[in-house]
């Protein structure tokens, strides 16, 4: 099989380069945010706060905020990179060239989920002057990380696939994402709850996500790791699937 | 010599049931130009954008240069170049990035000095750190072109060219497909312009309601209009034409009461005088007279109106009053 690498190169090399224009912007809210974040939860509302499972609160919501960023900018990033050349019509470009719907995914996919992990690096590095982060499993953190970038970034494409106007590319963020993540254990651990509620936060896919994450760092976790893993990499499959559906269908893509 | 491109019974039904191609048919020979021309709504965009993979056909086969555009699509799309009708480029790369980018996206190593001469010849040089936005409409025609030249295509699909576009950027652009059909690329375009058609293409081609209504050298379609058409009525109705008559290429009416000469406005002499003194010796006498020529506009004015109908109806021009004898 022939992949044309050329094309993928420039899809992810322009899709970069369009980051780096905004780079002030696109790193700016969400530290600016995530230090917001551990001023108010973590020194004023954290100080009254005992430790949970032995990790200080301030410390035990840095995995939470940085998946909380991840997952919205992964998303974003994604869906718009897709969605705007739809929108201004040079999509046509693309769809003419002689590239695979496989090749445009690994080009726009890629790039977004490369942004996003560069801010999660980030975002960990900002909450580093709030609180003594150590990461317990370094390998497992950063490949949590990467996972989450690309499954949520693929997700994220399939929204910009999906979208027709503005409204649809806002709406699943705003609407979906934010309440699973602050309902998924993110600023809380799951034991704190009431058992029914417990039970209800189980069917929350952010919940895996984000107490695996946090195990690599302090050990401690809401499910099992092993869960953690598997259900995260079920949903970059699940995505995958439906991208491909939608590619072989060439679904609002070709008439 | 082999088609390049190769097109059979090309349908296509858009979602929603508009049925845009009927079964179109079509052979583009390699390193001609080919002129489509068409009202608003004919097809024109839709068959393009087939051939270049951006809708899928219903049914029906394309083939480029023997590639089949579905199941060999690589192999298909790279001899291509297309320059779009809408002006769809993105608003915030720079015009030496956006040609890059698509340069990448056909698979070619970069190559700054072609690209260089490409934008100087279509005077974006000095564009070249422009973002998009902010050019004027031309000059984004203009991006467009050196898009789709990026990556030497063996073939170039030029939709609506001229739509908007100035004297010079005309000028520009005739002076590029001059230059390409010379280094032997093939070359498409459409338009709404017969004159454009005439100026520039080897063939035409006619599209209405989403069939293919002819396609004809434009050499012969050009013989065609420089016939005309002499129409002399006679007063008593005759059975047949006399052997006299009969040497000249000429025509009764059904009823018997029209002579129709054709002949050839560009030729040495016309025979005129000599038919006239043909059907006077034949003893018939002259009702009325009259002299007819179509052009081009005529052809494709009722191609389009009655869908295929006549196609040789005539402009008319009445011309002097026949003398009596
Ligand atoms: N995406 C679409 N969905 C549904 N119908 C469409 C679509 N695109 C075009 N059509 C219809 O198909 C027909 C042919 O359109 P097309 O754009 O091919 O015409 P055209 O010859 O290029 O016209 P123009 O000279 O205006 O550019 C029109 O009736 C148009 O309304
Ligand atoms: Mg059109």
């Amino acid at each position: 099989m022939r992949i044309n690498f050329q094309a993928i190169k420039v899809i992810y090399k322009y899709e970069m380069l369009r980051a780096w224009k905004t780079l002030f912007q696109s790193l700016a809210s969400p530290v600016i945010s995530t230090a917001l974040y551990f001023v108010v939860f973590g020194s004023a509302i954290g100080s009254r706060i005992d430790t949970i499972e032995g990790v200080s609160y301030g410390l035990f919501i840095v995995p939470g905020l940085t998946m909380l960023s991840l997952l919205t900018q992964s998303i974003a990033n994604a869906s718009f990179g897709i969605f705007f050349p739809k929108f201004t019509g040079s999509i046509y470009e693309v769809l003419s060239a002689p590239v695979s719907f496989f090749e445009i995914m690994v080009g726009y996919v890629g790039a977004a989920a490369s942004k996003s992990f560069v801010l999660g690096v980030v975002i960990l590095i900002t909450a580093s002057f709030f609180v003594d982060l150590k990461i317990a499993h370094p390998v497992w953190m950063a490949t949590f990380l990467i996972l989450t970038c690309i499954s949520f970034s693929l997700f994220g494409f399939i929204i910009g696939l999906w979208a027709n106007n503005f409204e649809k590319l806002q709406i699943i963020p705003l609407l979906i994402i934010t309440p699973l993540v602050f309902l998924g254990g993110s600023f809380y651990s799951v034991s704190m709850l009431p058992p029914f509620w417990q039970t209800v936060t189980l069917f929350n896919p952010v919940l895996y996500l984000v107490s695996g994450f946090r195990w690599s760092f302090f050990e401690v976790s809401d499910v099992n790791v092993g869960l953690s893993l598997g259900m995260i990499v079920f949903f970059l499959v699940a995505c995958l699937a439906v991208i491909s559906w939608m590619f072989k269908t060439g679904y609002r893509l070709k008439e | 010599m082999n088609p390049i491109v190769s097109i059979q019974n090309l349908s296509k039904v858009y979602q929603g049931g508009h049925q845009a191609l009927k079964e179109i048919n079509l052979e583009i020979k390699e390193g001609e130009i080919l002129a489509l021309l068409g009202p608003n709504g004919a097809g024109k965009t839709t068959l393009i954008s087939t051939i270049c993979g951006i809708v899928s056909p219903s049914s029906g086969t394309v083939t480029v240069n023997n590639h089949d555009i579905i199941k060999n699509y690589r192999e298909s799309r790279e001899l291509i170049g297309l320059v779009p009708q809408e002006l769809t480029l993105g608003a915030f790369e720079t015009v030496w990035n956006t040609i890059n980018f698509s340069r990448g996206l056909f698979g070619k190593k970069k190559d700054d000095a072609y690209l260089e001469e490409l934008l100087r010849e279509l005077t974006l040089w000095d564009k070249k750190d422009n973002e998009l936005r902010t050019l004027s409409g031309g000059m984004k025609r203009r991006v467009l072109i050196a898009k789709a030249l990026s990556h030497q295509p063996k073939i170039l699909f030029l939709d609506e060219p001229t739509a908007g576009v100035d004297v010079e950027l005309r000028k520009d652009m005739w002076n590029i497909v001059r230059r390409l059909k010379e280094s032997g690329v093939t070359i498409i375009l459409t338009t709404h312009y017969i004159e454009e058609a005439e100026e520039i293409a080897d063939r035409i081609g006619v599209i209405n309601n989403g069939e293919l209504l002819l396609i004809e050298d434009k050499k012969e379609l050009m013989q065609k209009l420089g016939q005309k058409q002499l129409i002399v009525e006679i007063k008593e109705p005759i059975e047949t034409l006399s052997t006299q008559l009969s040497k000249y290429s000429v025509s009764l009416s059904e009823d018997g009461s029209k002579i129709t000469y054709t002949y050839d406005t560009r030729g040495d002499g016309t025979g005129i005088t000599s038919l006239l003194q043909a059907i006077n010796e034949s003893g018939l006498s002259l009702k009325d007279m009259q002299t007819t020529q179509s052009s081009l506009e005529d052809i494709f004015v009722n191609l389009v109106h009655d869908d295929g109908g006549d196609q040789n109806q005539h402009k008319n021009s009445k011309v002097e009053k026949p003398h009596a004898h």
